[in-house]
């Protein structure tokens, strides 16, 4: 939270309609993106009871559970799943992008909230070790199913990428509601907020969306009150019906199910398209294709590493690459707070109201100003900046701008002027080789310039040991992998 | 009948009145400044029938199928005098327990009255034989919350090893590589804590129950119970200060209307004569005090919620404290506006204002 969302939160109250908290995208959006919303049975650590999925607005998929308990149904379900997912990966993977090239695009999995990402790594636990022959085998889409899932959730960790995405992260990162965080975590009520009805407050579209029999939530915990009163006489029929051996009944019962499931599902998947077309309405961030690359990076990687046979993912990292994966993850996400404040006005803003930035108008400009103090004469224009901003940085203080990012900028001097104040800087790099700059490499007087401590500078990250070196006090090298699949394949399961 | 009691009688009605259980105790703890809250638990209210009534039914249910699973996992684990539990016990946390006895005191001889059992709980456990392992399943416990006694209706076995006690709780969400949700093992490990506290508090030692609870739940995807060892010695010290801090009960009354009742008033029939409109007036003469995070804990938060419209603290503790703590979402957006401060505020205002000035630029 930081001060200008909370007064955007303010504002929203006031207004009864969300507001805008950035003036851009800042994750990359899929033009075929596929959306997938789980549905679980409750108390179970992961018995899927239905999903929505499909990449297509027009024609979702729908897969139901009859049995959420039983063990040979849940995986007939993930090798249904598999058939939607798998089938949509793969269609991504027909181009020969050729040696060290990614492909062209990648896809990208978008679930309702938070939990559904939580579902998507229990899902692929419970499925990418499971054997494909002896006893319990299952389809053999269901481990690769897991082990693309496993994929998925691992990224969805990482600040930076856009693989998978929770729409209500998404979207609240981008507006504010006039409601808390807790209750933003409903999709139906923040898009309320976000674009309510007409002739209708954002404010009470979002009440409105919170009655569950109006908007059933968006998974992947179902309704309690609809768990009790619909869903249980509808399980409770297909059970008396098979007891009975009635074939007609089950399949009438069976039919019964799935049309309440769909009721709960069919309202989630508009409003996740609805989602989309929101976000699409957004210019693209500077950055996001560049962030979009890595994941495209990623995914090509990810094919190739199943396609050279490889061992799916343990159930834990070892120390070393918990270690390698955290450093790699706090360097993403500080890279990442760079690119959002060059790329975004509304998002450097909150760094000007830290004085860690800075913007106005260059009032005075010597872009052939020479510093001649050593051997050789350099080129080292000076600027002055006239801004409204506090500027708390004394002289020697090195600041970058967005529309300069190569450029390094170092305090003079700083003088108030009034309401304002004004700032000399020293600029170097950015301006070629000779001693006069080619024409806009110095800010021009007139020009609206910004600048910031902040700066995405390239740091290596801390080298760590190879996994066989792991050191005694982090538990000695790991045992051989896939030493533990065979273990994981027979593991206990109800 | 003491006299707060015949008022809490009266603030309650004519219905029965509900336990505290370490659930309720836990949630008011995280809010000890809601007076609304501790004097509807400590009157036994039925906050979820009260807040149907009045047209702001609670969020949040039970499925039964969540209770099924729970009750099923509960009764595997206890079977045969809590066979599967002995051999958790010993072979997960190493305990040498030669041989253990079982003892249910769900009632004592059919009587299922709160002093009855409490009495028969501290009898039994203060008594116990140290070099047996000893577990009691459903003493009835009680805590001093603001400066009364509450009975806890209780979900936990007091384990007993070498005159020591454990709690052992156990819950139906599943440990899955070592790891379950965060949420649900912080709420187990608040709930362990409000029983550590109240177990101490019978048997008058703190010395003789451990810091370290045993959380017992599914393992992976199995039914198999894992038992883990939580440390509770944060969460004890944060319900002791929270506890303190509930205002006394007899105060909150004070500030209340003598004859002040949120009963229904039934009739023969058991429909209410009171009017939604009457029993919710009657709710908002006491104090309340809404956060966000009471929408997952409190049955009356609709009604808070509504209430509080218009504060920066509904819209969550972090936005109120950037805006300075301002109580008024209408006063931060004067002051980001313009408007002339009060001394105190003069830096918050000039942060608001040039925060709006940004948004109004860039927008």
């Amino acid at each position: 939270m930081t001060l200008l969302t909370a007064l955007a939160r303010a504002l929203a109250a006031e207004a009864g309609r969300a507001q805008p908290i950035r003036t851009v995208r800042h994750v990359h959006l899929s033009g075929r993106p596929l959306v997938f919303i789980p549905l679980q049975l409750a108390g179970e650590a992961c018995a899927p009871l239905a999903a929505m999925a499909g990449d297509d607005r027009d024609k979702p998929r729908m897969l139901t559970v009859y049995e959420p308990r039983d063990r040979t149904q849940r995986f007939d379900f993930a090798a249904d799943l598999a058939e939607v997912v798998l089938g949509y990966i793969d269609s991504y993977t027909t181009a020969d992008p050729g040696p060290e090239a990614p492909y062209p695009d990648a896809p990208q999995v978008l679930v309702p909230n938070n939990g559904g990402i939580s579902f998507t790594r229990l899902l692929s636990r419970s499925t990418r070790f499971r054997r494909t022959e002896g006893e319990y085998a299952v389809r053999q889409s269901v481990p690769l199913l897991g082990r693309w899932l496993n994929f998925y959730s691992e990224r969805s960790e990482a600040p930076a990428s856009a693989l998978l995405l929770s729409m209500t992260a998404v979207l609240a990162d981008h507006w504010a509601s006039g409601q808390s965080a807790t209750e933003d975590a409903n999709l139906a009520a923040l898009l309320g907020w976000i674009d309510p009805p007409e002739g209708m407050t954002g404010a009470a579209a979002a009440r409105a969306a919170e009655d569950p029999v109006r908007c059933p939530p968006a998974g992947p915990a179902t309704d309690p009150t609809f768990d009790n009163e619909v869903l249980a006489a509808r399980i409770g029929a297909i059970r008396a019906a098979k007891a009975r051996g009635d074939g007609a009944a089950l399949q009438r019962a069976q039919l019964a199910l799935e049309t309440v499931l769909k009721t709960q599902l069919e309202p989630t998947w508009e409003l996740m398209w609805r989602a989309v077309d929101l976000l699409g309405a957004l210019p693209a961030g500077g950055h996001v294709e560049d962030r979009w690359q890595a994941d495209r990076r990623a995914f090509t990687g990810h094919v190739n590493w199943l396609r050279q046979g490889n061992p799916p993912a343990p159930r834990k990292d070892s120390a070393v690459a918990a270690a390698s994966k955290l450093a790699r993850m706090e360097r993403d996400q500080q890279r990442l707070a760079v690119q959002r404040a060059y790329d975004d006005p509304l998002v450097m803003a909150e760094y000007r109201l830290t004085s860690d930035a800075f913007a106005g108008i260059v009032v005075d400009a010597q872009p052939d100003r020479l510093d001649t103090s050593g051997k050789r004469a350099k080129l080292r224009p000076w600027i002055t900046v006239e801004t409204s901003d506090e500027v708390i940085a004394g002289p020697g203080t090195e600041f970058a701008s967005p529309g300069r990012p190569g450029q390094q900028a170092h305090v003079i001097g700083v003088a108030p002027d009034g309401e304002r104040t004004r700032v000399i800087l020293e600029l170097q790099s950015g301006m070629g080789r000779s001693l006069t700059p080619p024409p806009g490499s110095v800010p021009a007087v007139g020009e609206a310039v910004t600048y910031t401590t902040l700066t995405d500078d390239f740091q290596r990250g801390p080298t760590f040991p190879q996994i066989a070196d792991t050191p005694w006090t982090h538990g000695g090298p790991p045992p051989q992998y896939p030493g533990g699949a065979d273990e994981d394949a027979t593991e206990e399961w109800s | 009948m003491d006299p707060t009691e015949a008022r809490l009688a009266k603030l309650r009605g004519s219905v029965m009145p509900r336990r505290h259980d370490a659930r309720t105790i836990s949630a008011l703890a995280a809010n000890p400044g809601c007076g609304r809250r501790a004097l509807m638990d400590a009157a036994g209210v039925d906050k979820q029938k009260l807040a149907a009534y009045t047209g702001y039914p609670a969020p949040f249910g039970q499925s039964q199928f969540a209770i099924a699973r729970g009750n099923a996992f509960e009764a595997q684990v206890k079977e045969n005098g809590a066979a599967q539990l002995l051999s958790l016990l010993r072979e997960h946390l190493s305990l040498d327990v030669a041989e253990a006895y079982y003892t249910d005191l769900g009632d004592v001889g059919g009587n299922e009255a709160s002093e009855v059992r409490h009495v028969r709980t501290r009898q039994l456990l203060a008594t116990v034989d140290e070099n047996l392992g000893t577990m009691f399943d459903h003493p009835l416990l009680r805590l001093r919350v603001g400066g009364r006694h509450a009975y806890l209706e209780p979900d936990l076995i007091a384990f007993q090893l070498h005159g020591k006690f454990s709690i052992i709780e156990i819950k139906s969400f599943a440990v899955i590589d070592d790891q379950a949700d965060p949420v649900k093992v912080a709420a187990a490990a608040t709930q362990s804590a409000v029983y550590v506290l109240a177990l101490r508090d019978l048997l008058g030692s703190d010395d003789k129950v451990r810091d370290e609870t045993i959380l017992v739940c599914p393992e992976n995807f199995s039914n198999k119970p894992v038992a883990t060892s939580i440390d509770v010695r944060k969460q004890l010290t944060v319900i002791k200060r929270q506890l303190s801090r509930i205002a006394r009960i007899e105060d909150l009354l004070s500030s209340c209307p003598e004859d002040l009742t949120v009963d229904l008033e039934p009739d023969e029939n058991g429909i209410p004569r009171r009017s939604p409109g009457e029993v919710e007036g009657a709710i908002r003469q006491i104090a309340a005090n809404y956060a966000p995070e009471c929408l997952s804990t409190c049955e009356l938060c609709y009604l808070c919620r509504e209430e509080a419209q218009g504060s920066t603290g509904a819209l969550g503790k972090q936005v109120r404290e950037e805006l300075g703590g301002i109580e008024q979402v209408t006063t931060v957006l004067g002051l980001a506006r313009g408007a002339a401060p009060s001394p105190d505020r003069e830096e918050v205002a000039a942060v608001l204002a040039k925060a709006a000035g940004l948004r109004e630029d860039l927008l």
